[in-house]
């Protein structure tokens, strides 16, 4: 794999060995010592051309875990205040030889566009509305070790499905790794033809306790405003997963931030149904994952198994 | 129109299969042009080349030359992109002998003066007949229109807002009345700004999975729809620009039906591609507005172009700087060049697996002068010499040899065409030799 540009790239069989991969790392972090020399002497960028708490801090933890070195750009405060376009900004951090570069950008095609451009690996941390493939890993991820398989688990996801590349990346990813999809919410924030990738579309949440997971997706303040909704309190009125709709055996989940009391009651989020910080958890070693199938896999063979790679031989398993 | 004068052409095509559907002139002849007409069409090998340049035009195809009512050449203003001269030869090298150019620069062509001005650069500077529209509007700001009776004695071939749809119905209203007055068909880019929002591709399946933002195909057919009622409420003439949606072709016939004045012209981008070409995120080759819509909005388009509702075909040539493109597909600019692909390319897509016939995509590529009321032009002897010379089974990648325009934004760039123009007459002299085409001179 030279890049990680969308899910849509990845077989069923690549997604398992990017968490076979990502379990190993779990191991390892439940050491003292939680560092690998795997990345020692190579650099990692992340350009951020947007807000981002757990996607950026994750990365970049991500990266240091690996021992690599970490250049992290924000466009706010960088040349991108001065008018400085994506293709130089990308020219300009090349110099530094970086083995991977990590890109969030507000618009579609951001990340295909700098792998065209740069020597390094590319990923994908989120381009506009259209994919985000890590948090598709993470979240196959968490509920893979809830669950086991995803194969025949019927997924909600409810929300704001068009403004969403959360949405569409996990749409693929989830349907790759064999579960039955609806998406759920206001006809006007659910894009026509979404059924093309495979789902089943609801604008009620009458039959919600048919899903095994519900995936709720954050509501912007401002989308009623734009009339995609009439107010928050009516959206809450028929799209909020509380208590009372979330049943005992359901998994509940949210790429955060949450919106509290708008897309999930307060009590939803902290019951014990919820998955929210195991969520958050994930994303530190699938990233490392990421970035060690990006970088180091091509290294030696065979990939460590969950749980022994301490007993091997393997960069992974030495200390730093 | 202007073009820049100089020297009559002086020539024989040898042996050119010629297709002038509109005069009814077809099969092999020879084509002897003296003094920059056509003087005589005889049989293959026979006529007398005595004083004049022989074109060994044995296996190639010789057509009237198009003309295309729909090209942006960015004068002025923009000339980094495209100006008078650079455009007229990407055109002269589409096998184009005139082309109106829109009135959307910056700043845009509202005062008689402009129009003046841009005549006279192309009597200097133009290798093919170039005329201008001026806007509808004042600085296409939709509200006060323009001094339409003035622009049209300053040489104003007709009045668009293109780029820009005129939002305000009454403002429609009022410039139709005021065409009674000075003539002068009126083009409208159809478009409502309140369904189109931030779109910047169809809206359908592709749009949902790429997740951008998209122009619903009734922002164009409710907007056709409403003008045609102006326009025949009004008995004014329009002209419908760029149709891109099945709703549209419907919306056009409806109102030819109903006696509207009304004409319109399809892209060979939209009667090419549809909104698959998008899952590229390339928005250098598919990124334009109208967007590219579904394959049934593709064959309404074939189907308008074969009942007659779509009278004509139009590039909407929009050259664009490299910066403009190389941005993410919602931050790029759109619109894509045509005028040196549209041939090759309508011949590879539609005439070569038989969609369409050879001599409707010549009438088609033609037809672009009955709404402005320009002379057509012919093969027909007598006529001034306007004649594309073509070669149907040549293969040749779009873009290899560069482009004659100033910008290389072609949806076509990279891509394998079979046709291509070779020569280009236009006002009587020759516009366009392609580079490789060698001529056999005559003693």
């Amino acid at each position: 794999m030279r890049h990680l540009l969308s899910i849509a790239q990845l077989s069923r069989a690549e997604i398992e060995a990017i968490l076979d991969r990502a379990e190993s790392f779990a191991e390892v972090g439940r050491r003292d010592i939680k560092k690998v020399p795997t990345l020692r002497g190579r650099t990692v960028v992340t350009l951020f051309y947007e807000s981002s708490t757990r996607t950026s801090s994750s990365f970049e933890l991500a990266a240091k875990r690996l021992s690599a070195d970490l250049v992290s750009v924000k466009a706010a405060g960088s040349s991108v205040d001065k008018g400085e376009s994506l293709k130089d900004t990308v020219a300009t951090l090349s110099a530094y030889d970086p083995a991977a570069i990590v890109i969030r950008h507000p618009h579609a095609g951001a990340a295909q566009l700098v792998a065209g451009w740069a020597d390094a690996s590319v990923v994908n941390a989120g381009d506009g509305k259209h994919e985000h493939p890590s948090q598709a890993l993470l979240d196959v991820y968490t509920l893979r070790r809830r669950l086991g398989s995803l194969e025949g688990r019927r997924i909600w996801i409810v929300g704001d499905v068009l403004h969403s590349r959360v949405a569409r990346s996990n749409l693929i990813a989830f349907k790759e790794m064999g579960a039955e999809l609806t998406v759920c919410g206001p006809p006007a924030l659910i894009p026509r033809g979404l059924e093309e990738l495979g789902c089943e579309v609801a604008h009620s949440l009458d039959d919600l306790g048919d899903a095994d997971v519900v995936y709720a997706l954050r509501l912007q303040r401002e989308r009623m405003h734009e009339s995609f909704v009439p107010s928050l309190r009516e959206y809450a009125a028929h799209f909020q997963i509380d208590s009372r709709r979330l049943g005992p055996r359901q998994l509940l989940m949210h790429p955060g931030p949450v919106n509290r009391g708008v897309e999930l009651s307060g009590e939803a989020i902290d019951s014990p149904q919820s998955l929210i910080a195991e969520q958050v958890a994930s994303g530190l070693v699938v990233r490392m994952a990421i970035l060690y199938e990006l970088l180091a896999a091509g290294d030696e063979e065979p990939a460590p198994a969950a749980g022994n790679g301490a007993a091997r031989p393997t960069p992974i398993g030495q200390p730093a | 129109m202007e073009m820049r004068s100089g020297e009559s052409a002086d020539l024989v095509l040898r042996g050119a299969t010629l297709l002038d559907p509109a005069a009814g002139i077809e099969g092999r002849h020879d084509v002897v042009v003296r003094e920059g007409r056509v003087a005589e069409i005889g049989a293959p090998g026979a006529a007398d080349a005595t004083g004049l340049e022989e074109v060994d035009a044995e296996g190639l195809h010789a057509f009237p030359a198009f003309f295309d009512p729909h090209v942006h050449l960015r004068t002025p203003g923009q000339e980094h992109k495209e100006d008078v001269e650079t455009g007229a030869r990407s055109a002269a090298a589409g096998g184009y002998c005139g082309v109106l150019a829109m009135a959307n620069t910056e700043p845009p062509v509202s005062d008689p003066a402009d129009v003046e001005a841009l005549l006279a650069d192309a009597g200097s500077a133009a290798a093919i007949r170039v005329g201008f529209l001026a806007t509808v509007t004042r600085a296409m700001e939709g509200e006060e229109l323009t001094e339409m009776a003035s622009l049209r004695e300053a040489g104003a071939a007709g009045f668009s807002d293109d780029g820009l749809p005129v939002r305000s119905a009454r403002v429609l209203r009022r410039a139709l009345q005021y065409q009674r007055l000075c003539g002068g068909t009126i083009a409208l880019h159809e478009e409502d700004p309140e369904l189109s929002g931030d779109g910047v591709m169809h809206e359908g399946p592709v749009s949902a999975t790429l997740g951008l933002a998209g122009v619903p195909s009734i922002s164009e057919s409710t907007t056709i729809a409403r003008d045609a009622a102006i326009a025949g409420y009004e008995g004014g003439r329009i002209h419908v620009q760029h149709l891109s949606a099945l709703e549209s072709v419907e919306a056009v016939r409806v109102a030819k039906a109903a006696g509207v004045e009304i004409t319109c012209e399809a892209s060979p981008h939209h009667l090419c591609l549809t909104d698959e070409a998008v899952r590229t995120l390339d928005p250098r080759r598919f990124k334009m507005n109208p967007p590219l819509r579904s394959e049934a909005d593709r064959q309404a388009l074939i189907e308008g172009l074969l009942d007659g509702t779509i009278d004509c075909i139009a590039t909407d040539h929009a050259p664009h700087a490299a910066e403009e493109k190389e941005v993410p597909f919602e931050e790029a600019a759109m619109g894509v060049t045509g005028l040196e692909t549209a041939f090759a390319a309508l011949h590879t897509h539609l005439v070569l697996p038989g969609t369409i016939g050879l001599d409707l995509l010549v009438e088609k590529l033609g037809a672009g002068v009955e709404p402005f009321g320009v002379e057509r032009s012919s093969l027909a002897p007598g006529s001034e010499a306007n004649i594309a010379l073509c070669d149907l089974s040549a293969r040749w990648t779009v873009g290899e040899e560069g482009y004659e325009s100033r910008s290389s934004n072609s949806w076509c760039d990279g891509e394998e065409l079979t046709g291509r123009v070779l020569m280009t007459l236009a006002g009587g002299q020759v516009a366009y030799r392609l580079r490789s085409f060698s001529l056999g001179v005559a003693a």
